[in-house]
C-alpha cells in the first residue's frame, strides 16, 4: 500500500465523495478486518436496539406495576440499603478495561510487546470481574425470588427482561474476554511480531487485530451504558 | 483547500479513466489507472478432498455448496405445496392431509421457500459465486468465516428438516409464527416443532451474518484496480443493497426468534397476554402479541427486498447481455436499487393493517408502501427501454427475464391494490394476497433465478444446458405459473379466505371448486415440469455443448478468468484491470459489438463509448 497516495487524500466531504467514487476501496487505507468489525457492530446495534425497545415496550404496557429499581438492585452495607452501588461498581470497572483497552492498541501499534499484552490481561480481568459481579447480583436476585417467569416486587416482564438483556449482554462480554485471554497469549509469545499463521484461519497475525478486538470491547461497553441506564436508572 | 489538493494529488485526480475518443495525450496515459492499494490476498489453498470439496474455503465452491443445500430444500418446499395444492383442489382425497398436516405444510412451505431457499440462494449462492468474479477479487475476503457461514446454513436446513421427524412435527402456526396461538397446543408442532423452527431461524441468522460481512467488504474494499462503485454490474450492486439489508433486518428476526424461545421454554410473558385455554388460566400475562408482529415484519418487510433486489440486479444484466445493449439509466436503476432498500425498512406495518392501528399509523405505512412503487416502477420503465429498438436474442435466458418482467408488473401492482388500507382490510385473508405475494416474490424472482442459472451454468461447469429443453421449461413453468396465480386474484375477490383447510359446504364451494381443481393441476404440471431444468442440468453436466470462453459475449470479469470455469484464485497470475462499465454493447465505432471492461480506451479509440 503506498502511504504517499493515501496521505495526499482530501479531507471532509470532498473526500468522502472523492473515496466512494474511487476504485478498489471505499474507505482508503482500513483493513478488511476493521470494515468488518464496524459493519458488524451496526448489526449487533440493531439487535440491541430491539432488545431494548421491546423492553421500553414491555414495560409501557404492562398492567402490573414495575418494580422501584433503586429498591431492587440495592445492596446493603451493613444494615443500610444503599441504592446502586453494586451496579455502580460494575460500570466503573467496565468502562475502565475500556481505557486499558485503548493503552493496548496504542502500545501495540508502538510495538511495544510488553506493556500491550500486560494491558489486554489487565483489560480481561476487568471483563473477567464485571462478568463475575453480574452472576453475584443474577443470584442475588434469584435468591430474592425474582425468575424469568415470574417477579415477587411487581411486573414479571421485569425478571424477564433483565435476565435476557443482561443476559445477552454478559454473553458478548464473555466472548470478549475469552478473546482478549488468547489475544494475550498471542501477544506475550509475540504473535503479532512474527507474523504467527492463525490455527483456524492459516491467515498472518498482525497488530491491526488488536485495534479491531478494542472496537467490540469499547462497543460492548457503550452498550452496558444504554442498558445501565434503561435498567437501573429508569 | 481544494486548491492545496490539486496542487499535491495529480496522479488521484487522473485516475478516472479518460474512455472517450476523443481524449488527448498519448497512450500510456490514457490507459492510466491507479496503482494497487492493497497487497495480493494471501490465499489457503486446500489439498485434500475434505479441504477442497466439503470444508472449502473458495467462495465459488461455497457458492455451489449453498445453492445446491437450497434447492434441496425448495424441491421440499415444492412437495409441500403439492400436497397443499391437492387438498384445497381435491379435499379429502389424500386421508393424509388432516387439517393439522395442511398447516405444517403451509408453515414449512412459507418458511423454507422464503429464508431458506430464495434468501440463501441469490445471496449465499449467487453471491458467493459472482461477487469476487464479478468485482475483480481473488477470492471472498474473509474465506474461513465464509466456510463457516456456509456450515451455519447447513446445519440451520438440518434443524429445520429434523422438526419433520420429532413428535407432533413442524410447527404449523403460519410462516409468520405470530404467537400466541404458535406457541400453544391448540396449534400443531407447538411443542418441539417451533422450538426447532426458532433455534434453526437463529442459526440462520448467525450463519448469514458471517458470509453477508464477507459480501459487504468484499465489495466496500476488495475490487480491482479500476472498479469504481458505478462500474460494477448492477447484480453486484443488487446483491450488495440486499446484504446491507439483510444486516438491518435480521437482527429483528433473530431478537424475536430469542424472546419467543423463552415464552416457549421458560413461561416468560413477552408476546403472551393473559390467557385461559380450555377453562384453564395459563401462567401467562402481561405481555404484547403485536410486539412480535413489529419485530417480525420489520424483518419480514425488507426480507421481501432481499429476495427482490439481488433479483432486480441479476436481471439487469442478463437483459442488457441477452439485447446486446447498454442498459438503460445504469445510475438510475443504481439508485432506485438503493431507494427501495432504505424504503423498505419504513413499510412493514402495512402487513398488519388488519391487527388494528391508530388510522394514522396505516396512513403513514400506506403512503411509504406507495413510494416504493416509485423507484420500482423506474427500473421496470427502464429494462422495457433497454429492450426497445434492441438486438434481442430470444433464448431460454432472454424467455425468462421477459417473464420476470411480465409477472413481476403484474404482482407489483396488486401489491399497490394491497398498499392502501381500505383496500387492504378486505382482501387481506383472501387468495388475492396469496396472488400478490407469489407473483411478485414468487414467480417473479424464480424466473430470474432459472434465466441466471441458464446464464451462468456454461461459466460454473464449461458446458452449455440445451436450449430446447429450456424452451420447454420455460413455457411449462410460465404459463403454468401463470394459470396457477391468475385465478387465485378472481378467488380473492369473490372472498375466498386464505389458510382454510377447507371449504366444507360455504356458499364459495359452488363458484370456486372448479377453479380450485384447474389449480391444483396447474401447480402439479408445474412442479413436474421442473424436473426438465433437473433433468437438463443432469445430462449437460456430462453431455452438454462445450462452452469455450466467454459464450454470450458479456463484459463483465467473471468471463474473463484465465480459465473456464475458473479455479481458486480467479484469475491467473495477475488481477484484471478495469477500464469501463460492463455495458458497452454495439458501441458505434468499435469493431465488434461488445467491449469487455478490461478492454483499455487506446484498443477502441474509435468507440463512442459511454464514460463511466
Amino acid at each position: 500500500m503506498s502511504d504517499n497516495t493515501l496521505n495526499n487524500l482530501p479531507d471532509g466531504f470532498k473526500g468522502m465523495s472523492h473515496d466512494m467514487g474511487s476504485d478498489q476501496t471505499a474507505f482508503k487505507g482500513v483493513q478488511w478486518g476493521k470494515t468488518m468489525m464496524w459493519i458488524f457492530l451496526l448489526s449487533d446495534t440493531f439487535i440491541f436496539s430491539c432488545f431494548l425497545i421491546s423492553y421500553m415496550k414491555g414495560r409501557a404496557s404492562t398492567v402490573v406495576d414495575w418494580p422501584n429499581t433503586s429498591e431492587v438492585f440495592s445492596l446493603h452495607v451493613g444494615d443500610v440499603p444503599v441504592p446502586l452501588l453494586l451496579i455502580a461498581i460494575m460500570t466503573f470497572v467496565l468502562i475502565t478495561s475500556s481505557g486499558t483497552m485503548a493503552l493496548a492498541v496504542k502500545y501495540g501499534y508502538e510495538r511495544n510487546r510488553k506493556m500491550c499484552a500486560w494491558l489486554i490481561l489487565a483489560t480481561a480481568i476487568g471483563g473477567l470481574t464485571f462478568v463475575g459481579m453480574q452472576a453475584f447480583e443474577w443470584s442475588k436476585l434469584i435468591h430474592e425470588g425474582v425468575r424469568p417467569w415470574e417477579n415477587p416486587f411487581g411486573a414479571k416482564q421485569f425478571g424477564s427482561f433483565f435476565f435476557m438483556i443482561t443476559g445477552f449482554h454478559g454473553t458478548h462480554v464473555s466472548i470478549g474476554v475469552i478473546f482478549l485471554f488468547i489475544f494475550a497469549r498471542k501477544t506475550f509469545r509475540g504473535d503479532f511480531d512474527t507474523g504467527k499463521r492463525g490455527f483456524f484461519t492459516t491467515m498472518k497475525s498482525d497488530y491491526v487485530a488488536i485495534e479491531i478486538l478494542g472496537l467490540y470491547w469499547h462497543f460492548v461497553d457503550l452498550v452496558w451504558v444504554f442498558i445501565f441506564a434503561f435498567f437501573y436508572l429508569w | 483547500m481544494s486548491d492545496e489538493y490539486n496542487q499535491k494529488n495529480t496522479p488521484l485526480e487522473t485516475q478516472s479513466s479518460e474512455t472517450t475518443s476523443g481524449s488527448s495525450g498519448s497512450t500510456t496515459d490514457i490507459d492510466y489507472v491507479r496503482p494497487a492499494e492493497v497487497p495480493e490476498q494471501d490465499l489457503y489453498h486446500g489439498h485434500s478432498f475434505i479441504t477442497k470439496w466439503v470444508f472449502c474455503q473458495d467462495a465459488k465452491v461455497i457458492g455451489i455448496q449453498y445453492f445446491l443445500t437450497a434447492v434441496f430444500t425448495g424441491i421440499v418446499g415444492l412437495i409441500l405445496s403439492w400436497l397443499m395444492r391437492l387438498q384445497l383442489g381435491f379435499p379429502e382425497l389424500v386421508p393424509f392431509i388432516t387439517a393439522e398436516h395442511y398447516y405444517q405444510f403451509v408453515t414449512m412451505h412459507g418458511m423454507i421457500m422464503v429464508v431458506y431457499f430464495l434468501t440463501a440462494l441469490f445471496l449465499g449462492g449467487f453471491g458467493n459465486y459472482l461477487i469476487p468474479l464479478m468485482v475483480g477479487a481473488r477470492d471472498m475476503v474473509f474465506p474461513y468465516v465464509n466456510m463457516v457461514s456456509f456450515w451455519m446454513f447447513f446445519i440451520a436446513v438440518c434443524v429445520l428438516m429434523a422438526s419433520f421427524f420429532v413428535p407432533g412435527g413442524p410447527t404449523g402456526a403460519g410462516w409468520t409464527l405470530y404467537p400466541p396461538q404458535a406457541i400453544l397446543p391448540g396449534s400443531p408442532g407447538s411443542g418441539i416443532g417451533i422450538i426447532l423452527m426458532l433455534v434453526s431461524l437463529s442459526l440462520f441468522v448467525i450463519g448469514f451474518t458471517m458470509g453477508g460481512l464477507n459480501y459487504l467488504i468484499t465489495i466496500l474494499q476488495a475490487r480491482t484496480r479500476g472498479m469504481t462503485l458505478m462500474r460494477m454490474p448492477l447484480t453486484i450492486w443488487g446483491i450488495f443493497t440486499a446484504t446491507a439489508l439483510a444486516m438491518l433486518a435480521f437482527p429483528a428476526l433473530l431478537v424475536s426468534c430469542i424472546m419467543m424461545t423463552l415464552d416457549k421454554v421458560l413461561e416468560t410473558s413477552f408476546f403472551m397476554p393473559a390467557i385461559i385455554q380450555a377453562g384453564e388460566v395459563l401462567d401467562y400475562g402481561g405481555g404484547s402479541p403485536v410486539l412480535f408482529q413489529h419485530l417480525f415484519w420489520f424483518f419480514g418487510h425488507p426480507e421481501v427486498y432481499i429476495v427482490a433486489l439481488p433479483a432486480f440486479g441479476i436481471v439487469s444484466d442478463l437483459i442488457s447481455v441477452h439485447a446486446r445493449k447498454n442498459i438503460f439509466g445504469y445510475r438510475m436503476m443504481v439508485w432506485a436499487i438503493v431507494g427501495i432498500g432504505a424504503l423498505s425498512f419504513f413499510v412493514w406495518a402495512h402487513h398488519m393493517y388488519v391487527s388494528g392501528m391508530n388510522p394514522w399509523f396505516g396512513f403513514f405505512f400506506a403512503t411509504t408502501t406507495l413510494i416504493i412503487a416509485v423507484p420500482t416502477a423506474l427500473k421496470v420503465y427502464n429494462w422495457i427501454i433497454t429492450l426497445f429498438k434492441a438486438n434481442i436474442r430470444m433464448n431460454t435466458v432472454m424467455l425468462f427475464c421477459l417473464g420476470f418482467i411480465v409477472t413481476f408488473v403484474n404482482g407489483g401492482i396488486t401489491g399497490i391494490f394491497l398498499g392502501n388500507v381500505a383496500v387492504d382490510i378486505p382482501l387481506s385473508d383472501t387468495y388475492f394476497v396469496i396472488a400478490h405475494f407469489h407473483m411478485v416474490m414468487g414467480i417473479a424472482p424464480l424466473m430470474v433465478i432459472m434465466g441466471a442459472v441458464y446464464h451462468w451454468f456454461p461459466l460454473v461447469t464449461g458446458r452449455m444446458l440445451s436450449e430446447k429443453l429450456g424452451k420447454w421449461h420455460f413455457w411449462f413453468t410460465f404459463l403454468g405459473a401463470y394459470s396457477i396465480y391468475f385465478p387465485m386474484h378472481y378467488l380473492g375477490f369473490i372472498g375466498v379466505p386464505r389458510r382454510y383447510f377447507e371449504m366444507y359446504d360455504s356458499p364459495y364451494v359452488t363458484s370456486a371448486t372448479g377453479l380450485n381443481e384447474f389449480i391444483t393441476v396447474a401447480a402439479l404440471i408445474v412442479g413436474i415440469s421442473q424436473f426438465i431444468f433437473i433433468y437438463n442440468i443432469i445430462t449437460s453436466l456430462r453431455m452438454g455443448k462445450p462452452a469455450g470462453k466467454n459464450p454470450w459475449k458479456a463484459n463483465s470479469l467473471e468471463w474473463l478468468t484465465s480459465e473456464v470455469p475458473p479455479v481458486h484464485g480467479n484469475f491467473g497470475e495477475k488481477l484484471p484491470v478495469v477500464h469501463r462499465w460492463p455495458y458497452d454493447f454495439n458501441v458505434p465505432g468499435a469493431k465488434e459489438d461488445y467491449i469487455t471492461q478490461t478492454t483499455p480506451p487506446s484498443e477502441v479509440i474509435n468507440a463512442e463509448v459511454e464514460k463511466t
